[in-house]
């Protein structure tokens, strides 16, 4: 019975290292073959080509590029994760705090998206057709559509500009009361609940309204089960797979996918810190930064892989 | 009020899929007094499960309770609010699905979902509610009685599970069963089995029932009263014996005349032209993964040899899992043998149909059991019947047009019917248009893997008598997968008996009396008869039962 769990976990780490490998060689690759050089981002346009030519000599920048991407790999087996280009710092360094914000971000937001988009949607598909369920489905199509930017700016607009209640910037450094972060994750807390809650809601209220019209459920109507009964007791934990993969792929945007929103409402994550490595073409700071949303993507399915299949006596 | 259940003038509608509104029940009343088990009998769309439904006033999806009353124990259903009806399922009308196989929630146990009617109305303690499962479980007869409960729904048998969804109906002393085809996906030994659980349990609580079913010789044994229902409207309703005996409807008899079918007559030089068509030789194939000697690690068939002479018909017979499905697809050359010999009209064959040649492809045709899943849904009926015309014979659209016409003929459908999607057809019309594209080929050999396992009697035996009559005419040869014996009885010549991939004994349609092998007697004894005192009659070695009776 636990073997079946524990065979999967074992086929998902190999497959993660995998694809790891395979998401970092592209994204080295694909950075390498961007235009503009990191020796000349450096030194800004006054250098002379003396100085670029020395600078790059001495970042290893002529060796082929495979070579300096094995040696990344290399490191990385110690614990290494490299040296930045742009500042020299050692990578590592530069991504914990960043991490940090990213993670503190993606929590809150998993805090008050989750429980708000299973509720909305199981709620939904239990009055399925009524005025309710119209109003969340045309509510969440809405906000599918609308891009994240526009939301951030419309609330940027309304809260900060007009009503004045709520910084525009969210620099966590100013951080000192609980009114103070409340103020300041507001805004990008509830832009990106806006963005991954559709989905789920979504998905939960079809996974929900599939299993509703099972015979089992009908079963249950006809042994004189109440609705939610029905619905909580016979239709939810059938559809929890679906459910939980659905939650895994909209939380793995919190990851990677954040980009927009640490962006305009400056907000120090890991999102924007690979951006800004991106324009120095600062190699190793990039490919630490792919493999961590990599890693958190994979963790998630495979989380929520397990959870399906806990949760379903035939393949326990 | 006399009767526990009167229902008077019964209107439904239903709203189909296009918006058009249909009325399914037109006017039904119907009387059952206490204690009394009334079967409704009619075919697929008479409306008999959503006349049963209704008496727990529930209307499927789609479906309108529109007028009339339903009294139940003195309450009318129909006028009831949802949440009083709700009071009444389970504890006063209680429900035996079709497949309890889907009407068990996967994610939990047994127990808890036998018991769960005690927890919605609060009638007794769990631990009580549990005592009283088991008891239950030990009047239907099921094995292991404390331990059964415990376990998951997929870890019981079809047969037991159909069991434990009585005991689930039972458990909150109900005064009305309704049984939905409860036995229709069994097999028939253990169809025996339950359905003399479920009689005895019955007759113990003196509980009133109501017995949906399209199969008379099962509802002969459980009913004292018979309501025979066609297109939403009561055709006759008698005893269950003035039914049998003495109906007055020509619908009716034309049920029970649909139940023996007629014998097909060995055609004269049938014994002269003994020419061997298809011989296959100790075949054996399987799933999983091979072993060492070449073999599948399960084995569905094993080492079966069998013959099929021109223009003579072989009937494959086993419960369901015997490998009979498989045999038929290794034969056809979709899943290849692992060992063994197929010789088709004195060539060998390759074992993989991809490795034969198209000829011998076009010579061997595969009718399959479900019609609306062979059948491309996005495709008239002309693309489907010309499509072989033109793989396997090259015609231009002209002469492709002209068959096509000529095998709807042949398989007794109008013309019309060609501009037709499959969704628009009939399951008899779906069947037909399925068979015509096996004979559009023009195929040596048809296997017809249970073919009419899907349709209702009447349509059924239409259907075997096209497939005589086309055997007439063309000189075809028909390997005939069933597990319906009266089916296989009226149109083969020899009767191949499957038990767990293997071939238990081969005999002739009149000798199935005096079969040998103790399966074949076994599963021969159980094929219900359309006497009412069969089952109670039946006597059964315990040991035959215990060794095949398994699931």
């Amino acid at each position: 019975m636990k073997s079946g769990v524990l065979n999967l976990v074992v086929k998902r780490l190999g497959i993660a290292v995998v694809t790891l490998l395979i998401v970092l060689f592209a994204v080295f690759f694909a950075t390498s073959m961007l235009p503009g050089d990191t020796a000349s981002i450096l030194l800004g346009q006054a250098a002379t080509p003396e100085a670029v030519a020395g600078l790059r000599e001495a970042m290893h920048l002529n060796d082929p590029a495979i070579l300096r991407f094995l040696r990344w790999l290399f490191g990385l087996l110690h614990g290494d994760l490299g040296t930045s280009y742009a500042n020299d710092m050692p990578v590592a360094a530069l991504i914990g705090g960043r991490l940090l914000n990213t993670m503190k971000l993606a929590g809150i937001t998993t805090l008050i998206s989750v429980p708000l988009a299973l509720t909305l949607g199981i709620t939904a598909a239990m009055l399925r057709g009524s005025l309710y369920d119209r109003a969340v489905t045309v509510l969440s199509i809405g906000v599918i559509s609308v891009p994240e930017f526009m939301v951030a700016t419309l609330a940027v607009l309304l809260f900060a500009v007009y009503l004045r209640w709520l910084p525009a910037l969210s620099s966590v450094n100013e951080a000192h009361s609980l009114t103070d972060l409340v103020r300041i994750y507001a805004m990008p807390v509830i832009t990106l609940t806006f963005v991954i809650s559709a989905q789920m809601i979504r998905m939960t209220r079809a996974a929900v309204i599939e299993t509703l019209s099972t015979p089992y459920v009908e079963m249950a109507l006809l042994k004189g089960a109440s609705r939610s009964r029905m619905v909580l007791r016979h239709a939810l934990p059938n559809a929890l797979g679906p459910i939980v993969n659905a939650v895994a792929l909209s939380l793995s945007y919190l990851v990677g996918g954040v980009i927009i929103v640490e962006t305009i409402f400056n907000y120090p994550g890991i999102a924007k810190l690979m951006v800004d490595a991106v324009a120095t073409r600062d190699l190793p700071l990039i490919q630490s930064c792919a493999m961590i949303f990599c890693l958190g993507y994979l963790l998630l399915i495979t989380a929520a892989d397990i959870v399906a299949i806990m949760s379903n006596p035939r393949l326990r | 009020m006399t009767n526990l259940v009167e229902v008077r003038n019964l209107k439904i509608e239903a709203t189909t899929d296009a918006g058009r509104v249909v009325e399914i029940i037109r006017g039904v009343s119907l009387d059952i007094p206490d204690g009394e088990i009334v079967a409704l009998i009619g075919e697929s769309g008479s409306g008999k499960t959503t006349l049963a439904l209704s008496l727990m006033g529930h209307a499927r999806p789609g479906c309108r309770i529109t007028g009339g009353e339903i009294n139940v124990n003195g309450m009318d259903m129909a006028a009831l609010s949802e949440k009083e009806r709700a009071k009444l399922r389970g504890t006063d009308i209680a429900y035996v699905p079709q497949s309890a196989a889907a009407s068990f929630n996967p994610a939990s146990t047994i127990m808890e979902q036998v018991i769960e009617v005690t927890r919605i109305h609060r009638l007794m303690p769990p631990a009580q509610a549990r005592k009283r499962a088991v008891e239950l479980f030990k009047a239907l007869s099921l094995p292991d009685p404390d331990g059964i409960g415990a376990r998951y729904p997929h870890q019981v048998s079809g047969g037991q599970l159909q069991r434990l969804a009585a005991a689930m109906a039972l458990i909150g002393d109900p005064k009305l069963v309704i049984f939905d085809e409860p036995t229709t996906a069994l097999d028939v030994t253990t169809q025996i089995d339950v359905l003399k659980a479920f009689k005895s349990v019955m007759r113990a609580g003196g509980i009133a029932g109501v017995y949906v079913s399209h199969d008379l010789a099962v509802v002969a044994q459980i009913a004292d009263r018979i309501v025979v229902l066609k297109g939403g409207e009561v055709q006759e309703t008698g005893t269950t014996a003035e039914i049998l005996s003495a109906a007055k409807q020509p619908y009716t008899r034309e049920l029970l005349a649909a139940f023996e079918p007629k014998r097909r007559q060995a055609h004269a030089g049938a014994e002269a032209a003994a020419n061997q068509l298809l011989r296959i030789d100790n075949v054996t194939a399987g799933y999983g993964a091979m072993r060492d000697d070449g073999l599948p690690l399960i084995r569905a068939v094993d080492s079966v040899s069998l013959i099929v002479e021109k223009g003579r018909n072989l009937g494959v017979i086993g419960e369901s899992g015997c490998g009979k499905s498989t045999l038929a697809r290794v034969i056809a050359g979709i899943h290849p043998a692992a060992a063994g010999d197929i010789t088709f009209d004195g060539k060998q064959l390759q074992r993989a149909a991809r490795k034969r040649s198209q000829d011998q492809l076009r010579e061997m045709q595969i009718v399959f059991q479900y019609a609306d899943t062979a059948l491309n849904p996005a495709k008239p009926v002309e693309d489907i019947i010309a499509r072989p015309l033109a793989f396997y014979h090259g015609l231009d659209r002209q002469a492709r047009s002209k068959r096509v016409d000529e095998l709807l003929d042949m398989v007794r459908l109008p013309k019309a019917l060609r501009y037709r999607h499959p969704s628009e057809l009939s399951g008899g019309q779906k069947q037909r248009v399925n068979f015509a594209r096996a004979l559009a080929a023009d195929p040596k050999l048809i296997i017809c893997d249970e073919i009419t396992s899907a349709l209702d009697t009447v349509v059924a035996s239409a259907v075997i008598e096209l497939l005589k009559e086309l055997q007439r005419e063309l000189g075809l040869s028909y390997i005939f997968i069933s597990h319906d014996l009266s089916v296989v009885e009226a149109i083969c010549d020899e009767i191949m008996v499957m038990y767990d991939g293997q071939r238990v004994e081969q005999i002739t349609p009149d000798k199935v009396k005096a079969a040998t092998h103790p399966y074949s007697k076994l599963l021969f004894s159980s094929v219900p008869k359309l006497d009412p005192t069969w089952l109670d009659g039946l006597v059964r070695d315990p040991e035959l039962v215990s060794q095949y009776g398994h699931r």
